[in-house]
Protein backbone atom coordinates (compact mmCIF):
# COMPACT_ATOMS: atom_id res chain seq x y z
CA UNK A 1 0.00 0.00 0.00
CA UNK A 2 2.80 2.67 1.07
CA UNK A 3 4.12 1.68 -2.44
CA UNK A 4 1.45 2.66 -4.30
CA UNK A 5 0.78 5.59 -2.84
CA UNK A 6 4.53 6.67 -3.40
CA UNK A 7 4.16 5.82 -6.65
CA UNK A 8 1.40 7.83 -7.25
CA UNK A 9 2.83 11.18 -5.23
CA UNK A 10 5.92 10.87 -7.44
CA UNK A 11 3.79 10.16 -10.71
CA UNK A 12 1.76 13.83 -9.84
CA UNK A 13 4.70 15.93 -8.33
CA UNK A 14 8.10 14.93 -8.89
CA UNK A 15 7.82 12.88 -12.25
CA UNK A 16 5.03 15.42 -13.83
CA UNK A 17 3.84 14.99 -17.36
CA UNK A 18 4.20 18.46 -18.11
CA UNK A 19 6.48 20.01 -16.00
CA UNK A 20 9.60 16.90 -15.89
CA UNK A 21 8.93 15.53 -19.13
CA UNK A 22 7.25 18.02 -21.39
CA UNK A 23 4.54 15.60 -22.48
CA UNK A 24 1.08 16.76 -23.65
CA UNK A 25 2.37 20.07 -24.57
CA UNK A 26 0.45 20.69 -27.32
CA UNK A 27 -3.23 20.12 -25.91
CA UNK A 28 -1.33 22.01 -22.58
CA UNK A 29 -0.86 24.92 -24.81
CA UNK A 30 -4.34 24.80 -27.13
CA UNK A 31 -6.73 23.98 -24.24
CA UNK A 32 -5.49 26.28 -21.07
CA UNK A 33 -6.89 29.81 -22.14
CA UNK A 34 -10.10 29.14 -19.94
CA UNK A 35 -10.26 27.07 -16.31
CA UNK A 36 -13.09 25.62 -17.15
CA UNK A 37 -12.37 23.65 -20.32
CA UNK A 38 -8.75 22.73 -19.17
CA UNK A 39 -10.80 21.39 -16.10
CA UNK A 40 -12.67 19.04 -18.69
CA UNK A 41 -9.52 18.09 -20.85
CA UNK A 42 -7.91 17.29 -17.38
CA UNK A 43 -10.78 15.15 -15.93
CA UNK A 44 -10.74 13.00 -19.26
CA UNK A 45 -6.63 12.47 -19.26
CA UNK A 46 -6.89 11.08 -15.79
CA UNK A 47 -9.93 8.98 -17.50
CA UNK A 48 -7.89 7.77 -20.01
CA UNK A 49 -4.18 7.47 -18.55
CA UNK A 50 -6.27 5.38 -16.04
CA UNK A 51 -7.24 3.02 -18.28
CA UNK A 52 -4.91 2.83 -21.03
CA UNK A 53 -1.75 2.08 -18.78
CA UNK A 54 -3.17 -0.97 -16.84
CA UNK A 55 -4.22 -2.29 -19.97
CA UNK A 56 -0.88 -1.60 -21.93
CA UNK A 57 0.56 -3.10 -18.82
CA UNK A 58 -1.00 -6.34 -19.75
CA UNK A 59 -0.19 -6.22 -23.26
CA UNK A 60 3.31 -5.53 -22.63
CA UNK A 61 3.52 -8.23 -19.99
CA UNK A 62 1.50 -10.84 -21.21
CA UNK A 63 2.40 -10.73 -25.26
CA UNK A 64 4.89 -8.12 -26.39
CA UNK A 65 7.49 -8.32 -23.88
CA UNK A 66 10.22 -11.39 -23.94
CA UNK A 67 9.37 -14.45 -23.09
CA UNK A 68 5.91 -13.06 -22.22
CA UNK A 69 4.37 -15.40 -24.33
CA UNK A 70 5.56 -18.39 -22.25
CA UNK A 71 1.85 -19.24 -21.25
CA UNK A 72 0.78 -20.36 -24.61
CA UNK A 73 3.33 -23.59 -24.48
CA UNK A 74 7.03 -23.41 -23.63
CA UNK A 75 7.71 -23.11 -27.37
CA UNK A 76 6.94 -19.90 -27.29
CA UNK A 77 9.14 -18.93 -24.75
CA UNK A 78 11.98 -17.94 -26.13
CA UNK A 79 9.48 -15.13 -28.30
CA UNK A 80 10.14 -11.38 -28.48
CA UNK A 81 7.66 -9.32 -29.79
CA UNK A 82 8.99 -5.60 -28.46
CA UNK A 83 9.38 -4.27 -31.70
CA UNK A 84 5.55 -3.96 -32.23
CA UNK A 85 5.24 -2.11 -28.97
CA UNK A 86 4.38 1.53 -30.61
CA UNK A 87 1.93 0.39 -33.20
CA UNK A 88 0.12 -1.80 -30.36
CA UNK A 89 0.03 0.78 -27.81
CA UNK A 90 -1.37 2.98 -30.03
CA UNK A 91 -4.14 0.90 -31.45
CA UNK A 92 -5.02 0.29 -27.66
CA UNK A 93 -4.59 3.75 -27.10
CA UNK A 94 -7.14 4.33 -29.77
CA UNK A 95 -9.88 1.93 -29.06
CA UNK A 96 -9.30 2.81 -25.74
CA UNK A 97 -10.12 6.30 -25.70
CA UNK A 98 -13.42 5.43 -28.44
CA UNK A 99 -14.44 2.89 -25.56
CA UNK A 100 -14.41 5.13 -22.43
CA UNK A 101 -16.36 7.41 -24.36
CA UNK A 102 -18.91 5.15 -24.91
CA UNK A 103 -18.92 4.21 -21.63
CA UNK A 104 -19.55 7.44 -20.01
CA UNK A 105 -21.40 8.67 -22.87
CA UNK A 106 -23.71 6.03 -20.77
CA UNK A 107 -23.13 6.34 -17.62
CA UNK A 108 -22.77 9.71 -17.14
CA UNK A 109 -24.29 12.24 -20.04
CA UNK A 110 -23.76 15.81 -18.42
CA UNK A 111 -19.74 14.91 -17.95
CA UNK A 112 -19.73 13.77 -21.44
CA UNK A 113 -21.23 16.82 -23.04
CA UNK A 114 -18.60 18.70 -20.16
CA UNK A 115 -15.82 16.87 -21.91
CA UNK A 116 -17.21 17.25 -25.10
CA UNK A 117 -14.79 16.93 -28.19
CA UNK A 118 -12.01 16.54 -25.61
CA UNK A 119 -12.11 12.91 -25.53
CA UNK A 120 -11.62 11.90 -29.11
CA UNK A 121 -8.66 14.33 -29.22
CA UNK A 122 -6.86 12.44 -26.59
CA UNK A 123 -6.21 9.34 -28.74
CA UNK A 124 -3.34 11.81 -30.06
CA UNK A 125 -2.01 13.48 -26.85
CA UNK A 126 1.48 12.60 -26.27
CA UNK A 127 1.17 12.42 -22.14
CA UNK A 128 -0.98 9.04 -23.14
CA UNK A 129 1.47 7.13 -25.29
CA UNK A 130 4.31 8.82 -23.04
CA UNK A 131 2.53 7.27 -19.66
CA UNK A 132 2.52 3.98 -21.54
CA UNK A 133 5.86 4.01 -22.49
CA UNK A 134 7.57 5.05 -19.24
CA UNK A 135 5.85 2.38 -17.78
CA UNK A 136 7.44 0.06 -20.32
CA UNK A 137 10.64 1.53 -19.59
CA UNK A 138 9.75 1.54 -15.61
CA UNK A 139 8.85 -2.50 -14.82
CA UNK A 140 6.32 -1.78 -12.74
CA UNK A 141 6.15 -5.04 -10.67
CA UNK A 142 2.28 -5.73 -10.99
CA UNK A 143 -0.95 -4.23 -11.80
CA UNK A 144 -1.71 -2.24 -9.03
CA UNK A 145 1.44 -0.50 -9.38
CA UNK A 146 0.56 0.92 -13.20
CA UNK A 147 -3.14 1.52 -12.12
CA UNK A 148 -1.21 3.89 -9.69
CA UNK A 149 1.45 5.52 -11.97
CA UNK A 150 -1.64 5.88 -14.73
CA UNK A 151 -3.81 7.89 -12.39
CA UNK A 152 -1.05 9.75 -10.64
CA UNK A 153 0.44 10.87 -13.92
CA UNK A 154 -3.48 11.78 -15.53
CA UNK A 155 -3.28 14.02 -11.72
CA UNK A 156 -0.12 15.56 -12.44
CA UNK A 157 -1.27 16.86 -15.91
CA UNK A 158 -4.38 18.08 -14.51
CA UNK A 159 -2.56 19.80 -11.93
CA UNK A 160 -0.48 21.26 -14.29
CA UNK A 161 -3.18 22.26 -16.79
CA UNK A 162 -5.75 24.10 -14.20
CA UNK A 163 -2.94 26.00 -13.06
CA UNK A 164 -1.74 27.41 -16.27
CA UNK A 165 -5.32 28.26 -16.87
CA UNK A 166 -6.19 30.22 -14.01
CA UNK A 167 -2.36 32.01 -14.53
CA UNK A 168 -3.31 33.06 -18.01
CA UNK A 169 -6.96 34.13 -17.12
CA UNK A 170 -4.80 36.64 -14.72
CA UNK A 171 -2.40 37.78 -17.11
CA UNK A 172 -4.86 38.63 -19.45
CA UNK A 173 -5.24 42.36 -17.20
CA UNK A 174 -0.99 42.65 -17.06
CA UNK A 175 1.01 44.59 -19.76
CA UNK A 176 2.95 41.68 -20.89
CA UNK A 177 5.42 43.01 -24.43
CA UNK A 178 3.49 42.58 -27.85
CA UNK A 179 5.72 40.39 -29.28
CA UNK A 180 5.57 37.74 -26.01
CA UNK A 181 1.85 38.01 -25.73
CA UNK A 182 -0.13 34.56 -26.35
CA UNK A 183 2.35 31.79 -26.67
CA UNK A 184 5.42 33.24 -25.96
CA UNK A 185 4.93 33.91 -22.12
CA UNK A 186 2.56 30.93 -21.81
CA UNK A 187 6.06 29.10 -22.52
CA UNK A 188 7.88 31.65 -20.11
CA UNK A 189 5.43 31.07 -16.98
CA UNK A 190 5.62 27.24 -17.99
CA UNK A 191 9.39 27.06 -17.11
CA UNK A 192 8.90 28.98 -13.82
CA UNK A 193 6.15 26.79 -12.94
CA UNK A 194 9.10 24.01 -13.43
CA UNK A 195 11.31 25.39 -11.68
CA UNK A 196 8.80 25.57 -8.92
CA UNK A 197 7.91 21.81 -9.35
CA UNK A 198 11.77 20.77 -9.31
CA UNK A 199 11.74 21.90 -5.24
CA UNK A 200 10.35 17.97 -5.22
CA UNK A 201 13.13 16.60 -6.93
CA UNK A 202 14.94 15.78 -3.83
CA UNK A 203 11.92 14.10 -2.21
CA UNK A 204 12.58 10.60 -1.37
CA UNK A 205 9.68 8.58 -0.85
CA UNK B 1 -3.67 16.35 -73.57
CA UNK B 2 -2.95 14.12 -70.56
CA UNK B 3 0.84 14.84 -70.94
CA UNK B 4 0.12 18.68 -70.74
CA UNK B 5 -2.64 18.34 -68.03
CA UNK B 6 0.68 16.97 -65.89
CA UNK B 7 2.82 19.50 -66.36
CA UNK B 8 1.12 22.04 -65.86
CA UNK B 9 0.50 22.16 -61.94
CA UNK B 10 3.92 20.66 -61.65
CA UNK B 11 5.79 23.28 -63.90
CA UNK B 12 9.64 22.68 -62.85
CA UNK B 13 10.34 20.44 -60.02
CA UNK B 14 11.20 23.37 -57.87
CA UNK B 15 8.81 25.99 -59.13
CA UNK B 16 8.29 29.22 -56.69
CA UNK B 17 5.34 27.75 -55.42
CA UNK B 18 7.22 24.43 -54.63
CA UNK B 19 10.05 26.04 -52.75
CA UNK B 20 7.96 27.89 -50.77
CA UNK B 21 6.28 24.82 -49.02
CA UNK B 22 10.09 24.68 -48.44
CA UNK B 23 10.90 27.82 -47.23
CA UNK B 24 7.81 28.84 -45.18
CA UNK B 25 7.76 26.26 -42.57
CA UNK B 26 11.33 27.33 -41.89
CA UNK B 27 10.24 30.85 -41.16
CA UNK B 28 7.16 32.51 -41.02
CA UNK B 29 5.02 29.20 -40.71
CA UNK B 30 7.26 27.57 -38.31
CA UNK B 31 5.09 24.56 -36.75
CA UNK B 32 6.63 25.08 -33.60
CA UNK B 33 6.92 29.15 -33.24
CA UNK B 34 3.67 30.12 -34.92
CA UNK B 35 1.87 26.65 -35.59
CA UNK B 36 2.32 25.68 -31.93
CA UNK B 37 2.90 22.00 -33.04
CA UNK B 38 5.16 19.15 -32.01
CA UNK B 39 6.42 21.02 -29.09
CA UNK B 40 6.82 18.15 -26.32
CA UNK B 41 9.81 16.45 -27.97
CA UNK B 42 11.30 19.77 -28.81
CA UNK B 43 11.69 20.71 -24.61
CA UNK B 44 12.63 16.80 -23.66
CA UNK B 45 15.88 16.19 -25.79
CA UNK B 46 17.33 19.50 -26.18
CA UNK B 47 20.11 19.17 -23.93
CA UNK B 48 23.02 18.29 -26.11
CA UNK B 49 22.82 19.02 -30.23
CA UNK B 50 23.97 15.39 -30.75
CA UNK B 51 20.25 13.98 -29.68
CA UNK B 52 18.55 16.84 -31.39
CA UNK B 53 20.19 16.64 -34.54
CA UNK B 54 19.32 12.45 -34.45
CA UNK B 55 15.87 13.37 -33.74
CA UNK B 56 15.83 16.11 -36.03
CA UNK B 57 17.19 13.74 -39.02
CA UNK B 58 14.20 10.89 -38.06
CA UNK B 59 11.11 13.31 -37.86
CA UNK B 60 12.40 14.69 -41.39
CA UNK B 61 12.31 11.25 -42.77
CA UNK B 62 9.28 10.27 -41.03
CA UNK B 63 7.41 12.89 -41.63
CA UNK B 64 8.92 13.28 -45.65
CA UNK B 65 7.59 9.37 -46.13
CA UNK B 66 4.72 9.50 -43.99
CA UNK B 67 3.35 12.51 -46.27
CA UNK B 68 3.93 10.82 -49.43
CA UNK B 69 2.61 7.40 -48.05
CA UNK B 70 -0.64 9.38 -47.23
CA UNK B 71 -0.24 11.65 -50.27
CA UNK B 72 0.03 8.35 -52.58
CA UNK B 73 -3.44 7.00 -50.78
CA UNK B 74 -5.29 9.66 -50.12
CA UNK B 75 -7.75 8.90 -52.63
CA UNK B 76 -8.33 5.16 -51.27
CA UNK B 77 -8.86 5.90 -47.26
CA UNK B 78 -12.43 6.68 -45.94
CA UNK B 79 -12.82 10.10 -44.15
CA UNK B 80 -13.95 8.24 -41.29
CA UNK B 81 -11.09 6.06 -40.63
CA UNK B 82 -8.65 8.17 -41.71
CA UNK B 83 -6.85 9.07 -38.48
CA UNK B 84 -6.70 5.19 -37.33
CA UNK B 85 -5.05 4.66 -41.08
CA UNK B 86 -2.15 7.36 -40.38
CA UNK B 87 -1.49 6.74 -37.12
CA UNK B 88 -0.72 3.03 -38.73
CA UNK B 89 1.37 4.58 -41.55
CA UNK B 90 3.19 6.72 -38.52
CA UNK B 91 3.42 4.07 -36.55
CA UNK B 92 5.02 1.84 -38.76
CA UNK B 93 7.58 4.29 -40.10
CA UNK B 94 8.47 5.01 -36.56
CA UNK B 95 9.35 1.56 -35.36
CA UNK B 96 11.41 1.78 -38.58
CA UNK B 97 13.55 4.66 -37.34
CA UNK B 98 13.63 3.13 -34.02
CA UNK B 99 15.06 -0.15 -34.98
CA UNK B 100 17.59 2.07 -37.48
CA UNK B 101 18.69 4.15 -34.44
CA UNK B 102 19.07 0.84 -32.17
CA UNK B 103 21.58 -0.53 -34.86
CA UNK B 104 23.11 2.60 -35.38
CA UNK B 105 23.43 5.18 -32.51
CA UNK B 106 23.10 2.87 -29.78
CA UNK B 107 23.72 5.41 -26.70
CA UNK B 108 21.64 8.17 -28.38
CA UNK B 109 19.03 6.05 -29.12
CA UNK B 110 19.51 4.95 -24.70
CA UNK B 111 19.54 8.61 -24.30
CA UNK B 112 16.09 9.82 -26.51
CA UNK B 113 14.45 6.88 -24.46
CA UNK B 114 10.50 7.08 -24.86
CA UNK B 115 10.89 10.35 -27.27
CA UNK B 116 11.63 8.29 -30.26
CA UNK B 117 8.05 6.35 -29.79
CA UNK B 118 6.35 9.87 -29.23
CA UNK B 119 7.21 11.29 -32.30
CA UNK B 120 4.00 8.62 -33.55
CA UNK B 121 1.94 11.27 -31.68
CA UNK B 122 3.86 13.95 -32.50
CA UNK B 123 1.20 16.80 -33.76
CA UNK B 124 3.42 18.12 -36.50
CA UNK B 125 3.22 14.95 -38.29
CA UNK B 126 -0.83 14.14 -38.01
CA UNK B 127 -1.07 17.83 -38.21
CA UNK B 128 0.23 18.28 -41.89
CA UNK B 129 -1.16 14.96 -42.73
CA UNK B 130 -4.30 16.17 -42.42
CA UNK B 131 -4.17 19.67 -43.55
CA UNK B 132 -1.88 19.16 -46.53
CA UNK B 133 -1.08 15.89 -47.60
CA UNK B 134 -4.40 14.34 -47.83
CA UNK B 135 -5.45 17.14 -50.73
CA UNK B 136 -2.25 17.16 -52.47
CA UNK B 137 -0.73 15.54 -54.84
CA UNK B 138 2.50 13.42 -54.13
CA UNK B 139 5.80 15.67 -54.89
CA UNK B 140 4.67 18.56 -52.72
CA UNK B 141 3.00 16.88 -50.13
CA UNK B 142 6.72 15.40 -49.98
CA UNK B 143 7.73 18.90 -49.79
CA UNK B 144 5.80 20.20 -47.13
CA UNK B 145 6.78 17.33 -44.68
CA UNK B 146 10.49 18.03 -45.31
CA UNK B 147 9.81 21.91 -44.94
CA UNK B 148 7.90 21.41 -41.93
CA UNK B 149 10.46 18.70 -40.39
CA UNK B 150 13.47 21.38 -41.17
CA UNK B 151 11.37 24.10 -39.10
CA UNK B 152 11.07 22.07 -36.62
CA UNK B 153 14.61 20.52 -36.37
CA UNK B 154 16.01 24.16 -37.23
CA UNK B 155 14.13 25.30 -33.30
CA UNK B 156 15.38 21.82 -31.50
CA UNK B 157 19.11 22.56 -33.04
CA UNK B 158 18.73 26.05 -32.05
CA UNK B 159 17.61 25.63 -28.75
CA UNK B 160 20.16 22.77 -28.20
CA UNK B 161 22.68 24.73 -28.79
CA UNK B 162 21.81 27.58 -26.65
CA UNK B 163 21.22 24.70 -23.59
CA UNK B 164 24.28 22.80 -24.56
CA UNK B 165 26.43 26.12 -24.70
CA UNK B 166 25.61 28.12 -21.82
CA UNK B 167 25.12 24.63 -19.47
CA UNK B 168 28.07 22.36 -19.97
CA UNK B 169 30.43 24.86 -22.22
CA UNK B 170 30.47 22.09 -25.07
CA UNK B 171 29.01 21.84 -28.62
CA UNK B 172 28.36 18.20 -30.37
CA UNK B 173 30.48 17.11 -27.13
CA UNK B 174 33.57 19.17 -28.26
CA UNK B 175 34.75 21.94 -25.73
CA UNK B 176 34.17 25.52 -26.83
CA UNK B 177 34.49 27.42 -24.00
CA UNK B 178 38.41 27.98 -23.32
CA UNK B 179 40.08 26.36 -20.31
CA UNK B 180 41.46 29.45 -19.24
CA UNK B 181 37.91 30.91 -18.66
CA UNK B 182 37.20 28.41 -16.31
CA UNK B 183 40.44 29.63 -14.82
CA UNK B 184 39.39 32.83 -14.31
CA UNK B 185 36.39 32.29 -12.62
CA UNK B 186 33.83 31.48 -15.45
CA UNK B 187 31.20 28.59 -14.25
CA UNK B 188 29.08 26.85 -16.12
CA UNK B 189 25.19 27.31 -15.84
CA UNK B 190 23.96 24.24 -14.59
CA UNK B 191 20.00 25.52 -14.55
CA UNK B 192 20.49 25.57 -18.68
CA UNK B 193 20.71 21.47 -18.41
CA UNK B 194 17.12 21.57 -16.28
CA UNK B 195 14.22 21.10 -18.45
CA UNK B 196 12.42 24.07 -17.19
CA UNK B 197 15.40 26.00 -18.77
CA UNK B 198 14.33 24.97 -22.13
CA UNK B 199 10.92 26.23 -21.97
CA UNK B 200 12.32 29.55 -21.22
CA UNK B 201 14.66 29.26 -24.47
CA UNK B 202 11.95 28.53 -26.53
CA UNK B 203 9.90 31.15 -25.10
CA UNK B 204 12.50 33.79 -25.66
CA UNK B 205 12.82 32.38 -29.22
CA UNK B 206 9.47 33.45 -29.75
CA UNK B 207 9.84 36.46 -28.39
CA UNK B 208 12.61 37.59 -30.95
CA UNK B 209 11.09 35.52 -33.80
CA UNK B 210 7.79 37.54 -33.46
CA UNK B 211 9.54 41.21 -32.46
CA UNK B 212 11.21 40.87 -35.94
CA UNK B 213 8.19 39.78 -37.46
CA UNK B 214 5.50 41.94 -36.37
CA UNK B 215 2.88 40.27 -38.54
CA UNK B 216 2.98 37.48 -35.92
CA UNK B 217 2.03 39.19 -32.74
CA UNK B 218 -0.82 37.42 -30.74
CA UNK B 219 -3.40 40.47 -30.90
CA UNK B 220 -5.97 38.42 -28.82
Amino acid sequence: MEELVSIFVRAIFIDNMVFAYFLGMCSYLAVSRTVNTSVGLGAAVVFVLGFTVPVNYLLQNYILGRGALAWLGPQFASVDLSFLTFIMFIAIIAAMVQLVEMLIEKLSPTLYSSLGIFLPLIAVNCSILGGSLFMQERNYANMSEAVSFGLGSGVGFFVAIVGIAAIREKIRYSNVPAPLRGLGITYIITGLMGIAFMSFMGIEL
Amino acid sequence: MSEEKNTAPKETLFSPRNKKLLSEPIGKENPITVQVLGICSVLAITVQVRASLVMAISVVAVMGFANVIISLLRHGIPPRIRIIVQLTVIAALVILVDQVLKAFVYDVSRQLSVFVGLIITNCIIMGRLEAFALNNKVWPSFLDGIGNAAGYGSILLLVAAVRELLGAGTLMGYQIIPNFMYQIGYVDNGLMILPPMALITVGVIIWVHRHRDRSLVDVS
